[in-house]
């Protein structure tokens, strides 16, 4: 199916428009919506939590979800089932394999992005070159490991990245009521960004507590903030602008354990101006991928 | 649109946008909403519940005249609660009550709860229970609150028939993953919110295990961005009439020209 995805953007936000005739009030001026001309990209997304028996199945289940939005493109990584621990180095080709084959299908909507886990250096280097350098795939991560990102297990990674000038996604929390052994924060991610300068990171969730995430990683200026995956929690992209400037906060969803609704709404709702949306629904991660793209001679 | 989740007044561990009642009202109106359903933040942890039930009469009245609707707020462990119950209907004329079990320290098969429900549902007030407000890995470290388990509401419900329970922020955090949701969602006399209802297709999900007539729009504002709610909605794929169900519909039947 080809789509006119601003055609469906433009036609969601007429609906947004509408919404006080739909509901029978007069007057629904200042309605949300990130307006036309929007290219909306997510960078944080899973086959996880998505209905469908196959790769493929779920991935046009997401693309289903994504047209509502006016979605333009998502990039996917690993999960599918439940968190693997420790993975084997067959788990984690078979998990780099399904995004393969969910996104062979839909090179209009999705790119793909290496699941690593440093556990294992060598088969890491080798995966990556297997999945980046002569395969797909466009960036790295979600890294979600047992290992904290501030461990020197990541650096040959990182070099690896800085090589092939993709940009990394790391997982990271900060939890009020436990972190999980080895699960990264803000702060390991920052000292990690210290130690290579060269590498572009976004830091995933922001921490989940942002008001902390933001700071930690507040004068690393190689790190940006990616919202997904957290409570639509007012605020926060507020206080990312405010703190880090639009040009570092990036637009991901978490689906499909979250929706692309709620985490959208955090841009969409947000009281900024409309060219900082811009940059963070979709520009900042265009021109983090620019050179990745490039090289393999994809459009941006 | 009627939003069924909204709080005035301000949350002690973040300044919101909107937190004062005039500026929300503002905001609501230009957002389409044309009747909002508002306890007070200050209910989750003052003693003195009769006085926040007071001033938040006196807001709804000075900022939100027939656009905000006062749910008062009961905590049944509270000395002489029942007093507060016969405020918040005979003098403040709420059409219901909005209760917070996590933050007023009891669970959801407490002796108290049994004796407050068919207590609310002779008055004909409606009863909103908040499961949760907050993420708790997100919670300040020294306000550790973690969601009501809504389970002992499946025996409970059937005993109250004439009760009219709206359970708000249950989703993501606050039951969907216990295993009596699926019970009480079997029961006739509950609806739920969707401030926190979550993953791809969630809402979808919600209606097809309830019922499209038990499905109300709550945006959990201003604590959540108001577009979450709304999103959600217009990104369903909802027949026409559901949409209208869910935004408005189930909600004025709720209420039963109360208001």
């Amino acid at each position: 199916m080809t789509l006119d995805r601003r055609t469906v953007l433009k036609s969601f936000v007429a609906g947004f428009a509408s919404a006080g005739s739909l509901a029978g009030a007069g007057n629904a001026g200042g309605a949300p919506g990130p307006g036309p001309g929007f290219r909306v990209w997510d960078m944080h997304t899973h086959l996880h939590g998505v209905e469908g028996a196959t790769p493929e199945a779920r991935m046009a289940e997401l693309v289903r979800h994504m047209d509502r939005l006016g979605i333009e493109r998502l990039i996917l990584s690993q999960g599918y089932d439940q968190y693997i621990r420790n993975p084997t180095p067959d788990e984690v080709r078979e998990e780099n394999d399904r995004v393969m084959r969910a996104v062979r299908h839909f090179p209009d909507r999705a790119y793909g992005s290496v699941y690593l886990s440093p556990t294992n250096v060598e088969f890491c280097l080798e995966e990556f070159d297997r999945c980046v350098r002569d395969g797909p795939m466009i960036s790295v991560g979600e890294l979600e490991a047992d290992v904290r990102c501030n461990s020197p297990a990541l650096d040959p990674i990182v070099e690896r990245a800085i090589a092939l000038k993709v940009p990394i996604l790391q997982h990271t929390w900060i939890k009020t009521n436990g972190s999980d052994p080895g699960e990264s924060t803000p702060y390991d991610l920052a000292e990690l960004a210290r130690r290579h300068p060269q590498a572009q990171f976004v830091c995933g969730h922001t921490g989940g507590n942002w008001e902390l995430g933001i700071r930690a990683i507040r004068d690393v200026k190689n790190v940006c903030a990616g919202i997904a995956g957290s409570d639509p929690t007012s605020g926060f992209v507020e206080m990312a602008v405010r703190e880090l400037g639009a040009e570092r906060v990036v637009y991901g969803s978490d689906a499909g354990g979250r929706s692309f609704a709620s985490q959208m709404a955090k841009v969409v709702g947000a009281e900024i101006p409309d060219s900082a949306k811009e940059l963070i629904l979709g520009g900042n991660l265009r021109r983090l991928l620019r050179p990745s793209l490039e090289a393999k001679g994809l459009k941006s | 649109m009627i939003d069924t989740n909204v709080n005035l007044f301000r949350w002690p561990f973040r300044r919101l946008i909107g937190d004062d009642p005039a500026s929300l009202v503002e905001r609501l109106r230009k957002k389409g909403v044309t009747q909002a359903w508002a306890a007070s933040f200050e209910g989750l942890f003052c003693r003195d519940v009769a006085g926040v039930n007071a001033r938040l009469a006196e807001a709804c009245r000075r900022h939100g005249r027939n656009f905000l609707v006062p749910f008062g707020c009961v905590n049944p462990k509270s000395p002489d609660w029942e007093e507060d119950l016969r405020r918040c209907h005979e003098v403040h004329k709420m059409p219901g009550i909005r209760l917070h079990p996590n933050y007023h320290g009891y669970m959801l098969d407490d002796p108290a709860l049994a004796r407050l429900l068919p207590m609310a549902a002779t008055r004909g007030l409606l009863v909103q229970i908040a499961l949760s407000m907050e993420d708790p890995r997100t919670q300040f470290p020294l306000m550790q609150v973690p969601p009501a388990d809504p389970s002992p509401l499946a025996g409970l419900l059937p005993r109250f028939p004439k009760l009219r329970l709206v359970l708000l922020n249950a989703g993501y955090w606050g039951g969907a993953t216990t295993p009596h949701i699926s019970r009480i969602k079997e029961a006739g006399n509950v609806w739920f919110d969707i401030a926190m209802n979550e993953r791809v297709g969630g809402l979808a999900r919600l209606i097809a295990e309830t019922s499209p007539s038990r499905v109300v729009f709550g945006s959990h504002y201003p604590f959540f961005y108001f577009e979450s709610a709304l999103l959600k909605v217009r990104s369903a794929g909802l027949p026409r009439d559901q949409e209208l169900a869910i935004t408005e519909g189930n909600a004025r039947s709720l209420l039963n020209g109360r208001v």
